[in-house]
């Protein structure tokens, strides 16, 4: 009954290509993006941004990032955490020094220095693939991390080492610093999201996606049906990294406004995002939202659970998210190793028959 | 998306709930993670303070007190997550026990007019009352903890010369006495080595390797969590004289030394409160909370150095609010009202002496100018035999010729970023 195609008569080439070219699928992401900018600015409130709304925005810029490159282009990195510090740091300073600019140009400026910081820690990926990329990407957050601890001109020479985001407004509405409404922090973040979406989306199925798959299923043919491996590959950390650093601008400048490289943005960072596109689905870019969505939700939604309602004690309600959450994480990859994007396709396969299925 | 808003629309309701004349005290505490040895005394001997009050007094000035635990974990990204869902019960002050949390909720609770104490830790340059309204951090700060040390070290003999090295937690609460340390190698004229460990500081071969090779003359330590225990026993492993070994007060708790046992004997830390737990309110704690069973915790850490530190915090808050239930004279007060009552609070020997802790901390008065106190620091040593900390040096002055300019101006390049005007 639903997604049936059925009657959706296509016409023209420009509507046999667009990105859902099923008539429901359409509407319904007509309705989540209405629902995203229209509605919920209207309920927000600073908790519901705060635990919830900034960081799953945020998180899915950084999973698309990731899901770029190693879910699209196969090429495994464990060096998210630094590769986002690598825009805090760049959207502080930017911040810093060019006060006047707007906060938006900078978020965007700290995406293109990590994309070609990303890059160039690319270049080992030339030469080696599999587990030896990833133990160079580990190199690269371990480096990084050190590298914003030791060199205090990335932190302004700041005694603490901490970074802190001033004020800094879009249309006169503050977005970063103490005086932020829920509802502007929320839709600045939005609009980085959509548009990342949008762009990544529409990468990952043109023809430079498809050459990043054509490189993540088989190399040595790619290379022979002429896809310059080395182009496909580094572009593919340029994008990646443009990505992630949108994202760590993000999640220093708007959602934690203070920033400790090592607190902030150590190897477990790399790990979770890692986890996000692994839960979600590798090579998809609903997949990078659901695991987000689920990392990000699952935690806070059992500590309300445990502790607002069922009145536990917080230590035990810790731990037992721990366990809970590693569960869920075994169970997923034994039941759905696909991940929830997985999920979603077969979900949608069955709502085509339903309520006739052969 | 489309499937969160009914959720979102009930948790609203349920954060929405009526509020009852009480006065909350959120706990940002961590009993979890690499630092829940200290995390978990402190919040112990918070709660168990205003359930002591709550069961003898009926509360303070007749309204009961609550405490709101949140687990943080030591972690800033929950630290934001609990600080959100409590604030809006009427958290009165905020205690996070994390340099890192305090640095995220300067901004945010000054912007909500809620007060953070920040005791012992957090931005030291929030003494400066002038530039940071709602961030207290009274009795004595990190760089008050480093002059002392210093000032310990020259009453002890000559320093000129000397080598001192630093051990400190790579972050921003490691960082903070550098500077000062720096400006005092200048004035007295000792050699400062740094040495960062980084967090959480389980594997510190390379450091104490290093300490080893350059053998100072003193190490000073800043630590916290597992950092602490693992230091010491490298201390007693590359036998250090631990003599000349000093930790600040987030090193020098029971945690800390006994792993490494008798070798640990002699290590000494700063403190800013008395220890043991020879004052007459262990009595009532132990009468009202854990012979009631209501502790907050296994009422096994009662006296501990962290028990009494997180006691002492609660004391004081209590005490603020006494303090502002005098100058606007109502009982359930509001986060503004606490404010006042943390700028005007005074300690004296004898309201400590009625409170049943004769002289447990040094006695102060906070004003408007100054939110730090008087940094007043003394010195603990452990005894490894008898299993206790005890106090080898008064509470003495440190050394504020060099700190009050450092504070000025980084409160003041604070107030500059963030275009904030000097009150008072």
């Amino acid at each position: 009954m639903f997604y049936r195609e059925a009657g959706d008569f296509k016409t023209s080439y420009t509507d046999d290509n667009q990105t859902f070219p099923i008539k429901f699928d359409r509407y319904r992401y007509y309705v989540v993006l209405a629902v995203a900018f229209g509605i919920i600015p209207f309920l927000i409130n600073d908790y519901w941004a705060n635990a919830f709304l900034l960081p799953f925005l945020i998180y899915s810029i950084a999973a698309i990032g990731l899901n770029i490159l190693t879910g699209y282009c196969g090429q495994v990195s464990l060096g998210t955490g630094g590769f986002m510090a690598v825009g805090a740091y760049a959207c502080y300073k930017l911040m810093t020094a060019f006060p006047d600019v707007n906060i938006f140009f900078h978020v965007i400026a700290a995406g293109g220095v990590t994309a070609i910081v990303c890059t160039a820690f690319g270049l080992p990926s030339l030469r080696i693939k599999g587990f030896y990329l990833a133990v160079a990407t580990l190199a690269a957050q371990f480096f990084l991390v050190w590298l914003f601890n030791k060199v205090s001109w990335f932190y302004n020479y700041s005694a603490s080492g901490q970074i802190n985001a001033p004020e800094r407004t879009v249309f006169g509405v503050p977005v970063t610093g103490a005086n932020t409404e829920a509802w502007a922090t929320y839709l600045f973040c939005l609009v980085f999201l959509a548009i990342s979406a949008i762009i990544a989306r529409n990468l990952t199925r043109g023809m430079q996606g498809r050459k990043w798959m054509a490189i993540r299923d088989m190399d040595i043919a790619a290379e022979i049906i002429g896809v310059n491996p080395m182009r496909a590959k580094l572009s593919a950390f340029a994008v990646s990294g443009f990505f992630i650093g949108i994202s760590g601008a993000l999640f220093f400048a708007v959602y934690l406004g203070a920033v400790e490289v090592g607190e902030v943005f150590g190897i477990q960072k790399s790990f979770l995002v890692l986890f996000m596109i692994i839960i979600g689905g590798l090579g998809s870019i609903f997949g990078s939202f659901a695991g987000a969505a689920f990392l990000v939700l699952l935690p806070v939604a059992l500590k309300l659970v445990g502790v607002d309602l069922l009145g536990w004690p917080t230590d035990i309600v810790a731990h037992i998210q721990l366990i809970i959450v590693g569960a869920l994480i075994i169970i997923f990859l034994i039941a759905e190793p696909h991940g929830i994007a997985q999920l979603w396709r077969v979900a949608k396969e069955k709502l085509r028959l339903w309520p006739f299925p052969h | 998306m489309k499937m969160k808003l009914p959720a979102m629309a009930l948790s609203a309701l349920m954060i929405a709930s009526p509020v009852m004349a009480d006065l909350v005290f959120p706990s940002l505490s961590y009993r979890t993670g690499p630092y829940a040895a200290g995390g978990i005394p402190f919040a112990d001997g918070y709660a168990d303070y205003f359930t002591m009050l709550n069961a003898r007094d009926g509360g303070i000035g007749g309204v009961e007190a609550r405490v709101l635990e949140c687990e943080t974990g030591y972690n800033t990204e929950k630290g934001v997550e609990c600080y959100e869902s409590t604030k809006g019960e009427g958290a009165l002050v905020y205690q996070p026990l994390s340099t890192g949390i305090t640095y995220q909720l300067i901004p945010k609770a000054t912007a909500d007019g809620i007060a953070i104490h920040s005791m012992g830790y957090g931005r030291t340059s929030a003494a400066n009352g002038k530039v940071f309204s709602n961030v207290f951090n009274y009795p004595a700060n990190y760089w008050n903890g480093a002059s002392g040390a210093v000032n310990y070290l020259m009453s002890q003999g000559d320093i000129s010369g000397k080598k001192v090295a630093l051990v400190y937690h790579n972050s921003a609460y490691g960082k903070e006495p550098i500077r000062t340390l720096e400006e005092l190698s200048a004035k007295h004229g000792y050699d400062l080595t740094l040495i960062p460990v980084d967090h959480p500081g389980q594997e510190q071969k390379s450091q104490w390797l290093q300490i080893r090779r350059e053998k100072p003359d003193y190490v000073i330590m800043y630590g916290w969590g597992v950092m602490n225990q693992v230091a010491v026993q490298e201390a007693a492993n590359i036998r250090f004289n631990m003599e000349n070994f000093i930790g600040i007060w987030w090193s020098g708790s029971e945690n800390d030394v006994l792993p490494a046992g008798d070798k640990a004997n002699g290590y000494k830390a700063l403190t800013f409160h008395g220890v043991g737990s020879d004052f007459p309110v262990f009595a009532d704690i132990q009468k009202h909370v854990v012979d009631t069973g209501s502790a907050a915790g296994a009422g096994d850490q009662i006296g501990t150095v962290l028990y009494n530190r997180g006691l002492y915090a609660a004391m004081l808050a209590a005490e603020a609010v006494k303090t502002a239930q005098e100058i606007h004279g109502v009982a359930d007060i509001n986060p503004a009202q606490m404010r006042d009552g943390m700028e005007a609070l005074e300690i004296t020997e004898e309201k400590m002496a009625g409170l049943g802790l004769p002289g447990f901390g040094p006695s102060f008065k906070v004003s408007c100018e100054n939110h730090g106190g008087p940094g007043l620091v003394g010195m603990t040593q452990w005894d490894a035999a008898a299993k206790t900390w005890s106090l080898v040096s008064d509470f003495s002055e440190s050394d504020m010729d060099v700190i009050q300019p450092l504070i000025d101006a980084d409160s003041m390049a604070y107030a500059a970023e963030n275009k904030i005007e000097a009150g008072c």
